[in-house]
């Protein structure tokens, strides 16, 4: 049986058969306006190159930044209207209060406060206004919004009134509704803010896992699809048509998750090179390092897991200059996608990192005799500032002082040296496909976080297991083999202050899709 | 007269400077710091005074939120919470405030107090009781200079009230930590009502100029890509403790706090070594892995994220996080016999004597 990864980005649309841990093909291709005939292109392609029979691919896996693109872009959102259960508590910080004024314009800034919520241990703050709730939902209706999310305070404690204000709309309102105890951990605003923005990117969730469907229909595939999460796990392709929002960040993901598999290397630094930028991340484990703090989206707040990743202005189209003091820069400036006509190499004028990579004979890409004559104490001085940047960067990721291998990935990667500083730098084969081979070996997931009070005989320990036992039974609904299940994730943090000994615990298991595990 | 007016954007530096004095615990002061923007906003901006610029007979409220930081998170305030504290505590003395207090210029309860100065256009005075977080309410200086805690009004978002009158600060800290669980785990309360006076004496002097500044250095270190830790160090003439990344984090409730040790494998110039911190909400304790002290409570304990140089919490601290951890002396008040009784080892029960960062680190 095969497994066919496909990374739907911005610019690029690549796709790779696999074969346990083997990668038969990789192609890329552009992406289109429609998604779907840039996904046919990428993946008939993979297919042909690997001369595989396409009844036999049982699964397919998709990598997309899409939707983290629509929000940073301000493009294809809804207006939602913004349900938080929480009165007579909360108002003082209405929802979308911390975000950016465009962003909020373009999901039509339509907060409502209604009385109830729950307090930390799962009591009402207040009963549930529910004449309120009926009240909103005829707002909506009449001003057309198109989505929406409720939030009740300790949603993720308790879940009732959520459900039952949901209940209320939709028998009012044909409107998808998003939950934010269906999405987010502790943490009002920011798991207010993660609703939202779910509910603003549903059609555009809708019909882009659509025009998936369409693309493997329509390419003879019956299999079921995936499509990969911020930190590397798979979700239902129905489940993302509901939580677009649990794909941000998935890009950088699945390049290292790649770079880990391609390579066999669990821990290591990655870095993958594009053509303007490189980000920088961890493995550990084979999975990317998370980010400590909270993480920036499009100019909101969220608490999403994402991977610890940062960004150098270092790529394959970075401009080489000399300033007047005769020091020599590399980038952050770029010819980015220009690079096919502006890089020397390629006919241009313009002197770019590649030219560097290819005057040194490092890389054969383009026409190497017009950057022959190219001052060589220039190039040597590049060189070492393309080292010097890869350098620090890497040494900023290092988890410890053990010798780590680096990974080069990306289209890029040919201004990566063989060793920096006292690291090993591996380059693996299809390393320019490395965030579809990614999206093809992303595994299933199961998260519990939740406060649990520790009375009555319930002990730590016992709270732990039922957590994980929790855990387990959601990842095995999603998809997810028992035997290959591990425990990502196991914490306990108690509430401080608080007698009564409430403690949150928060557990995340992954395991094997189903069918797919070699 | 020297004042100075705090608009919405300074807040930034505030909210910054205050996770970083907060030593880990007082929680993150995000949600304080959007309340006051908004209540900049809506009132025009805060009055910062000089103590010294105090009338002897004003009368001076702290205003500040008791509870845990983490259902703060979850559960805002309503918003009017601390007014209402502080109106019935006025009520109750007969008399209006003349300026508000911030009894912690650590964690969230450093922005707290602006957002109330914002609404009620009452000057804030350029100070505090801790000079850092500390976890009670009877740890603060002017507990060492006789100041009562009482009459203490604590008020709910559902606008239950209560005043407490009691017999000292630290039977304040019991009773007012009680009601604090049944009003949903946060409260917010006026206290330690004082006179200009007692102010002068009893506070620490010009701690919010300084928490701003700490936040002004993290954000101009960060903008020019250096970790803020080694001015931070120079600046307050603390010591490196050590980098290290979380190999282990042990945590549990005892007494209605989250106390805990957090163990770390040493990165750079630590390589090979390892070391400890222990916790009670704040950070109490530094020792490195053949059990020698860095640091200790009441010296301040900073904790940075190693890669962003952002200030980490105790709640933030995770399997894998590398963090750099800062000692910094604390105000000579709480290295007095006085303040060591409060604050010091022994209150939070250890055995070692109180040394001083600089005296471990010579």
């Amino acid at each position: 049986m095969y497994r066919l990864g496909i990374d739907v980005g911005g610019t690029n649309t690549d796709a790779v058969v696999m074969q346990g841990s083997t990668v038969l093909a990789g192609v890329k291709a552009s992406t289109t306006e429609d998604v779907t005939s840039g996904v046919i292109e990428a993946l008939e392609g993979a297919i042909e190159k690997a001369g595989i029979d396409r009844s036999k691919i049982s699964n397919v896996m998709i990598g997309t930044t899409h939707f983290t693109n629509a929000v940073i872009e301000r493009k294809h959102l809804n207006p939602v209207a913004a349900i938080r259960l929480g009165l007579p508590a909360t108002a003082c910080l209405p929802p979308m209060v911390d975000w950016p004024e465009d962003l909020r314009e373009a999901v039509g800034y339509n907060g409502y406060l209604v009385r109830g919520g729950y307090e930390f241990d799962g009591n009402p703050i207040a009963p549930l206004d529910e004449a309120e709730i009926e009240r909103i939902a005829g707002d909506i209706n009449a001003k057309g919004m198109k989505a929406v999310a409720i939030t009740s305070v300790f949603g993720p404690i308790n879940r009732a009134m959520e459900e039952r204000a949901k209940a209320i709309i939709e028998a009012r309102c044909d409107l998808p509704v998003t939950l934010s105890s269906d999405i987010g951990r502790i943490g009002l605003l920011e798991r207010e803010s993660a609703a939202i923005m779910n509910a603003s990117l549903l059609s555009l969730s809708t019909r882009t896992v659509d025009a998936f469907a369409k693309a493997l229909k329509d390419a003879g595939l019956s299999c079921p699809f995936y499509i990969t999460q911020n930190d590397g796990t798979l979700m239902g392709a129905e489940t993302v048509k509901a939580f677009p929002v649990l794909t941000f960040a998935s890009g950088p993901t699945n390049s290292m998750r790649g770079a880990a598999f391609l390579t066999g290397v669990k821990e290591a630094i990655v870095v993958d090179i594009g053509g303007t930028t490189s980000d920088v991340g961890a493995l550990h484990l084979g999975f990317p390092r998370q980010a400590a703090t909270v993480v920036d989206i499009g100019g909101v707040r969220t608490n999403f897991r994402m991977p610890d990743v940062f960004s150098i202005g270092l790529g394959g189209g970075s401009l080489v200059r000399t300033a007047p003091s005769g020091k020599v820069t590399v980038g952050p400036q770029s010819v980015g996608y220009r690079i096919t006509k502006e890089a020397m190499v390629f006919g241009g004028e313009t002197l770019t990192a590649t030219d560097i990579a290819v005057a040194l004979g490092k890389a054969d890409v383009g026409d190497a005799s017009r950057v022959a004559n190219v001052d060589r104490a220039l190039v040597e001085a590049a060189l070492a500032e393309i080292v010097r940047l890869l350098e620090t960067s890497v040494e900023r990721s290092r988890i410890s002082p053990d010798l780590i291998p680096v990974i080069a990935v990306g289209g890029g990667s040919i201004l990566m040296p063989d060793k920096l500083g006292d690291l090993t730098v591996i380059r693996p084969e299809n390393f320019a496909v490395a965030n579809a081979v990614g999206a093809a070996i992303a595994q299933i997931s199961g998260e519990v976080d939740r406060v649990y009070a520790l009375e009555n005989g319930l002990t730590r320990e016992i709270c732990l297991k039922q957590a994980e036992e929790e855990a387990t039974g959601k990842a095995i609904a999603a998809g997810a083999v028992l035997e290959t299940i591990q425990v990502l994730e196991r914490e306990d943090v108690p509430l401080a202050y608080l007698p009564g000994n409430a403690t949150r615990i928060h557990v995340k298991v992954v395991g094997e899709m189903g069918g797919t595990h070699v | 007269m020297s004042s100075v007016l705090i608009n919405a954007e300074d807040m930034d530096a505030i909210a910054l400077g205050g996770a970083f004095l907060g030593t880990g615990g007082g929680g993150d002061p995000y949600i304080g710091k959007l309340m006051a923007q908004q209540a900049i906003r809506e009132h025009g901006p805060v009055t910062v005074i000089s103590p010294m610029d105090v009338a002897d007979d004003a009368l001076c409220v702290p205003v500040a939120m008791m509870g845990a930081p983490t259902v703060m998170l979850e559960k805002l305030p309503r918003g009017d919470e601390a007014l209402e504290a502080l109106r019935q505590l006025e009520r109750f003395l007969g008399k209006k405030a003349d300026a508000l207090i911030c009894i912690e210029a650590g964690g969230l309860n450093s922005t707290i107090p602006f957002a109330v100065a914002a609404a009620t256009g009452l000057p804030l005075i350029d100070g505090d009781g801790m000079g850092r977080a500390f976890p009670e309410l009877q740890m603060v200086s002017l507990t060492m200079h006789g100041i009562k805690a009482t009459p203490l009004v604590l008020a709910d978002e559902k606008g239950n009230t209560s005043i407490l009158n009691t017999v000292s600060n630290l039977w304040t800290e019991r009773l007012a930590r009680a009601q604090t669980v049944q009003m949903g785990g946060a409260a917010l309360i006026a206290s330690y009502p004082m006179t200009g006076a007692q102010m002068k004496v009893g506070l620490l002097h010009d701690t919010l100029s300084l928490i701003k500044g700490v936040g002004e250095t993290i954000k101009s270190e960060r903008d020019a890509k250096r970790h803020p830790g080694d001015v931070l160090t120079r600046r307050f003439d603390g010591r490196k403790l050590f980098t290290g990344r979380v190999t282990d984090i042990e945590r549990a409730t005892t007494g209605g706090f989250a106390r805990g040790k957090a163990i770390f494998k040493g990165v750079d110039a630590y390589a090979g070594r390892t070391f400890s911190i222990d916790f009670q909400n704040e950070f109490l304790v530094a020792k490195d892995g053949e059990g020698r002290l860095l640091a200790t409570t009441p010296d301040l304990i900073c904790a940075l994220d190693a890669d962003g140089g952002l200030p980490v919490t105790t709640e933030q601290l995770r399997f894998g996080l590398a963090v750099s951890f800062i000692g910094l002396p604390a105000n000579p008040q709480w290295r007095t016999p006085a303040g060591l009784d409060l604050v010091g080892p022994k209150y939070f029960g250890y055995d070692h004597p109180f040394t001083p960062v600089e005296a471990l680190h010579p």
